[in-house]
């Protein structure tokens, strides 16, 4: 399929053009820059916790269309969520977004981010997708460090 | 070759269409459209004639090369050899046993920077580079200079994309003991006033190695009359096979140098005791050759000089100013490099999409193009920007193709804007 109408879905396109949670968070309890080193994205993710529960997630910085929706969705979705709640979720959407495009998407709880599916026929932009949930997962495991999707 | 039929090169544009015949490949539909392919500076694409040339060889010749007493060790031996002063030729080398093949442009900086560059470098001394390198002419220096104790220093670059020439000559210090520099950008497109910085170097008695990965392919190349110490480039960006490359030495340098790999071919004789290295160019081709892509080479050559590297330019130069004009079309898009001399590519941005998104929406068009930081991080810094857009040409690319990513690019417009 090449039809790239099916990647730029229009929820894609309008977290690319209005990014929500897209600030600077002074002072977060974690701090996780994302690169990814072949095209040059590159986010800082900020995470607030209490305890197991994720407070507030915010995201900034620069990266293509499919990075930026995906870091944005993904920040309305986690707070509120715990530890395992995200790490899960994010399991169920690599899970989704590694299949094959010749399978029927296992939509069960992901929710909004099936709009990601159309990622499945790309797999270059895979990476582009997986960023900012790479960066979240690092941080609430504890790891600050800046992680890269090479 | 003789003043006039110079002239008639000048003065006769390329036949484009039957340049393209040579190319099948460029009969490519994507996506149902025709292939428009503008990543030239990325690989460009290789004439059926160098193709013939690999099955050829393959054919009737192949053969270990500077071994063997029989035939086709001979022919294959021959075929190599004629290969070199083709390219020495073509490159305007002074000497033939001073080009030596390597397996592209990283190797043959990675080879300097290993020999001469170990040899000569030492603590409290710096290698000049310039802000718009490709990482393969950083890297290798930055590895020698945290072994050697040195500095790498670099030669600033203006808002247009030229080198700051006063700062590049206030640079230049007994220190130096090495300039590496681009010859063409990859990133930018700027050719770089090459000829006076290798007279400002050599005033200082400094040696000079030009990347000319990005000028081989757009322009005359005469080393000779550049009077340049090292000079490195790919066949594959230049119409040839991948895998295989040239670095010039002078030979005084070379002669100097202690070998790069060990093994077969690069030696006279060995004993467990000591072994005597061979002559130029052997004692820097250790063990078997890349051999076909060596006499595809050869036949790339011929294929150039044939279509003329001097109609070739100005055919690239024709489309690039028809580019930078068209594009300006396009709503929010802003060139990247617009150097006073510029070479082969147009780099650009978009307000509303990522490189990386306008190279997928170019594609669906049947586009190709490069997104992304072009292995050149520090140039793309300087202008502030994580990536860009570029598309770059060779002698079969037209106007009408043009037109078309023109015309994707309103597309792209469509979906962000």
């Amino acid at each position: 399929m090449s039809d790239s109408r099916a990647l730029y879905e229009q929820v894609i396109l309008d977290h690319n053009k209005d990014p929500r949670n897209f600030k600077v968070l002074e002072d977060a309890d974690h701090t996780i820059e994302g690169f990814n080193p072949l095209c040059g994205d590159h986010f800082t993710i900020y995470l607030n916790m209490d305890g197991e529960t994720i407070t507030e997630v915010a995201f900034h910085g620069a990266g293509c269309a499919i990075s930026k929706s995906s870091a944005s969705v993904m920040t309305t979705l986690l707070k509120g969520k715990t530890r395992k709640e995200a790490e899960h979720l994010f399991e169920k959407f690599h899970a989704m977004i590694t299949s094959s495009p010749e399978v029927p998407v296992d939509e069960e709880g992901i929710g909004k981010l099936r709009v990601f599916s159309g990622v499945r026929d790309y797999p270059v932009r895979i990476k582009c997708a997986t960023l900012a949930w790479h960066a979240v997962i690092s941080g609430i495991e504890g790891k600050d460090n800046a992680i890269t999707t090479e | 070759m003789s003043l006039s039929s110079d002239e008639t090169i000048l003065s006769t544009p390329l036949d484009v269409e039957r340049i393209r015949q040579d190319f099948p490949i460029l009969a490519t539909h994507v996506n149902g459209k025709p292939l428009v392919y503008l990543d030239n500076a990325a690989t460009s694409q290789t004439p059926k004639q160098v193709v013939q040339a690999i099955a050829d060889y393959y054919n009737t010749s192949n053969s270990n090369v500077h071994r063997g007493v029989h035939r086709l060790s001979q022919v294959a031996t021959d075929q190599y050899e004629m290969a070199r002063k083709k390219v020495a030729r073509f490159l305007g080398a002074p000497l033939v046993c001073e080009v030596i093949f390597t397996s592209g442009t990283t190797e043959g900086i990675n080879l300097i920077a290993q020999t001469y560059g170990r040899q000569h470098v030492g603590k409290g001394d710096e290698i000049l580079v310039t802000h718009m390198e490709h990482h393969s002419n950083i890297v290798p220096w930055q590895m020698l200079c945290e072994e050697k104790g040195a500095t790498l220093k670099v030669v600033p670059v203006d808002e247009k994309g030229d080198i700051i020439f006063e700062e590049y000559e206030k640079l230049l210090s007994p220190r130096t003991k090495l300039v590496a520099a681009v010859h063409v950008s990859n990133a930018l497109g700027t050719v770089n006033p090459v000829k006076q910085m290798i007279e400002a170097a050599h005033a200082m008695n400094i040696p000079v190695l030009l990347d000319g990965a990005q000028s081989t392919p757009h322009m005359p190349i005469n080393i000779k009359d550049l009077d340049v110490d090292f000079f490195v480039c790919s066949g594959h960006k230049m119409y040839g096979p991948t895998g295989i490359g040239v670095l010039y030495g002078k030979g005084k340098y070379l002669e100097a140098m202690p070998p790069y790999k060990g093994g077969g071919d690069m030696i006279l004789s060995v004993s467990f005791e000591k072994t005597v290295f061979n002559s130029l160019p052997y004692k820097f081709e250790a063990g078997t050759p890349h051999i076909e892509g060596t006499i595809a080479l050869g036949a790339t050559v011929d294929y150039l000089n044939a279509v003329g590297m001097v109609a070739i330019a100005r055919h690239e130069q024709m489309l690039m100013n028809y580019g930078e004009e068209a594009l300006q079309a396009v709503d929010g898009l802003r060139f990247i490099g617009q150097a006073r001399e510029k070479a082969g590519v147009i780099s650009f941005v978009m307000e509303h999409a990522h490189p990386h998104d306008i190279g997928q929406i170019l594609d669906e068009h049947g586009v190709a193009i490069r997104a992304g930081h072009h292995c050149a991080q520090p140039i793309m810094k300087h202008f502030n920007v994580p990536a860009t857009a570029r598309a770059s040409f060779a002698m079969y690319n037209t106007k009408e193709e043009i037109d078309a990513l023109v015309n994707a690019l309103h597309a792209v417009n469509k979906v962000f804007a």
